[in-house]
């Protein structure tokens, strides 16, 4: 097997924190912005302001914000139903991403989107997606797109442990190793697609980064919930793309602490035991980042606590914001159809 | 002053069309199976290669999902692709980038995002391809809002209709009827000639019943028209050209006129274009009908491979001069 087929396993020593300052403030700043968003969505949900269904990225956090905090802000992502904290990681204001959760005009797609289809075409969000695997093909296009125009774009594919069961995976990364794309596809495997576990329906032998290896593509299995970890992973990735030598595949292990979705009961007394969730919530990506920049020298405690306060304002804002906002007029209905 | 015009097939329209407009814009590429060394499965896009290059003329893996969803991606980040789906059969394995990402991105988004992705394919039975490469699915995606559907019949109307498609913001799909790429007609000696979408043709002109048809359709119904002249029935042939959208002014204008309307499309005829047509066609021109719209589609069974079962499973003049005369004497079809 040549050196370029190996599976490489990464995390990073707990006791340091080998990344600048200002990019730790960012990663810690963006990961609990997700964290808190993300219980308000829970609460907006329960309260019944939003309606349809609420995939929460709580637990993940650490895989967005690792791999967008590798990005330039013309690249591209394409996301998943769990995709409010890519967008977040990537640039997404949360006062508009919270105004289309409740389908109010200010929200990003003007209410038309809804969770599932949020995007922000400035900030190169080409959108969650409702389909599983349904962003591939987009990704490894904006990707073909970027090389074309040369212009140095890259494009990350976020998707689920269930997606790599999806025929598309396999076209997608078949035609972007073929031609070389620059797109890293990163699959954040939180061990359950839907309420199914992967390891049931997934014919690997450990991880499901092994399938690089039939598209002549490097792999990486990166402890997920590592933000450091994560980031440069990413940063090696993304350089290796922009210089050409093509598509990579990011397996982030990790874990997502709720349900599939908002309201349908709890996993641990179907699918899934809380012995194992236990495990993984002494992983939980925030405080194990906060512990690294607290033992860094980075904050202390009063600064955590008052960070905390800064982004629960923000979010609380952003959830006033949403609430005053109104529904589109119902003329609105047929306009967007065609561009 | 009248534009000069040159005689080409309708293969040579598809060529000239996309090699047009890959001059005019840089950002359009054209991207399929087979398309670019061997110039495709039909050879309408040899050449396209020698001028153009490897960048902008792409064979791709078999791989339709991953080829349409790359034409998605790439035209949502500044590009006009060109995805060649080599037999209309095979789109059925792009459905979901075509159905439920390009056709709903503009509207899902809000407006913010535009798909300007242009899909050719073919449809068309005639050629003993058996029951997985003759069909005509063009119903399928005019029933989604979102996607632009042409059908040409003439070479020009094929040249005009491809070069709008490439233009446009929208994604679109050009159905190439696969047994018409050696027909030949006079298209306009000019670059810049283009069909806009929306607007149907009278292909020939008649005052006693109005014959909607589409694509090879076209051919048929003119056939008829003129079995039918002999009979002292003049028959008027409307081609709507673009299903999505669709000239609904025309079709009635007609209508109007001669009181008497057959559709006929290559489809299955059960839930498709003669359907639709029909039923617009009996709503918003009740008032000028003196006989129930009748419709001529395809048989509703797989298309069979035997030349001894195939021929008459495709609408043909003789059936359309029945179903007209029986519009006019009470002839059971």
């Amino acid at each position: 097997m040549s050196e370029s087929l190996e599976l490489i396993t990464t995390s990073s020593d707990e006791g340091t924190l080998p990344l600048p300052e200002p990019l730790c403030r960012e990663i810690y700043d963006k990961m609990l912005t997700i964290r808190r968003f993300e219980e308000a969505v829970l609460e907006i949900y329960t309260q019944g302001l939003m309606r349809g269904l609420a995939h929460l990225y709580i637990g993940q956090e650490a895989s967005a914000v690792g791999i967008c905090s590798a990005l330039n802000d013309d690249d591209y992502l394409t996301s998943t139903h769990r995709g409010h904290g890519h967008l977040i990681a990537k640039g997404g204001k949360v006062d508009r991403m919270m105004a289309e959760m409740m389908g109010k005009v200010d929200g990003y797609n003007r209410g038309k989107g809804g969770t599932m289809h949020i995007a922000d075409m400035s900030l190169g969000i080409l959108g969650a997606n409702g389909i599983v695997g349904g962003g591939m093909g987009m990704a490894t296009g904006a990707a073909l797109s970027g090389k074309m125009r040369g212009s140095g774009q890259v494009a990350v594919c976020f998707f689920g442990d269930g997606a790599i069961n999806q025929g598309a995976f396999l076209e997608s990364a078949n035609l972007a190793s073929v031609w070389s794309l620059p797109v890293l596809f990163v699959c954040e495997n939180n061990h359950y697609g839907e309420y199914t576990a992967a390891s049931d329906v997934t014919a690997v032998r450990e991880h499901v980064a092994e399938r690089a290896a039939g598209f002549n593509m490097p792999a990486m299995v990166v402890d997920g919930n590592d933000a450091v970890a994560v980031h440069q992973t990413a940063v090696e990735m993304v350089e290796r793309a922009r210089a050409g030598e093509g598509p990579c595949l990011i397996e982030n292990k990790t874990y997502r602490y709720r349900g599939h979705h908002v309201g349908d009961g709890d996993p641990e007394k179907t699918y899934r035991t809380q012995e194992e969730t236990d495990t993984w919530l002494a992983k939980d990506p925030i405080p194990r980042f906060a512990r690294r920049m607290l033992k860094a020298g980075m904050v202390d405690e009063t600064e955590l606590e008052s960070i905390d306060a800064d982004i629960t304002k923000r979010v609380e804002d952003a959830v006033t914001f949403a609430n005053e906002s109104p529904y589109p007029t119902a003329d609105e209905v047929t306009d967007h159809v065609y561009a | 002053m009248s534009t000069p015009e040159r005689v080409i097939t309708y293969g040579e329209a598809v060529r000239e069309a996309i090699a047009e407009e890959m001059r005019r814009d840089e950002t359009v590429f054209f991207m399929g199976e087979d398309v670019a060394a061997a110039g495709g499965v039909f050879k309408v896009t040899v050449g396209l290669l020698d001028e153009f290059g490897e960048d902008r003329v792409r064979d791709t893996p078999i791989s339709e999902a991953g080829i349409m969803g790359a034409g998605v991606g790439a035209a949502l980040t500044g590009m006009r692709p060109i995805v060649e789906i080599m037999f209309g059969d095979f789109i059925t394995i792009a459905m979901d980038q075509i159905v439920n990402q390009a056709a709903k991105m503009c509207y899902m988004t809000g407006g913010q995002a535009m798909v300007p992705l242009t899909i050719r394919t073919t449809i068309g039975a005639g050629r003993s391809s058996a029951a997985q490469h003759s069909q005509s699915l063009q119903a399928w995606l005019s029933h989604i809002p979102g996607v632009k559907v042409a059908i040409p019949s003439t070479p020009a109307d094929l040249k005009g209709l491809l070069k709008t498609s490439i233009r446009d913001d929208n994604p679109t799909v050009i159905y190439e009827d696969k047994m018409m790429y050696g027909l030949k007609g006079p298209v306009p000696d000019d670059d810049d000639y283009t069909i806009p979408f929306g607007v149907a043709d009278i292909k020939r002109e008649g005052s006693d019943v109005t014959l909607v048809a589409t694509s090879s359709m076209v051919h048929t119904a003119l056939k008829a028209a003129d079995m039918l002249d002999k009979e002292g029935i003049g028959a008027e042939v409307v081609d709507p050209r673009t299903l999505s959208p669709l000239d609904m002014d025309t079709i009635i204008r007609s209508v109007e006129k001669t009181s008497r309307a057959v559709v006929v499309d290559e489809a299955y005829q059960s839930y498709g274009v003669t359907g639709e047509l029909a039923s617009r066609i009996a709503d918003e021109a009740f008032d000028y009908l003196d006989a129930p719209v009748k419709r001529v589609g395809a048989m509703d069974v797989p298309v069979p491979f035997s030349p001894g079962l195939e021929p008459q499973t495709i609408p043909d003049e003789a059936k359309l001069v029945r179903t007209v005369q029986g519009l006019f004497h009470d002839v059971t079809v």
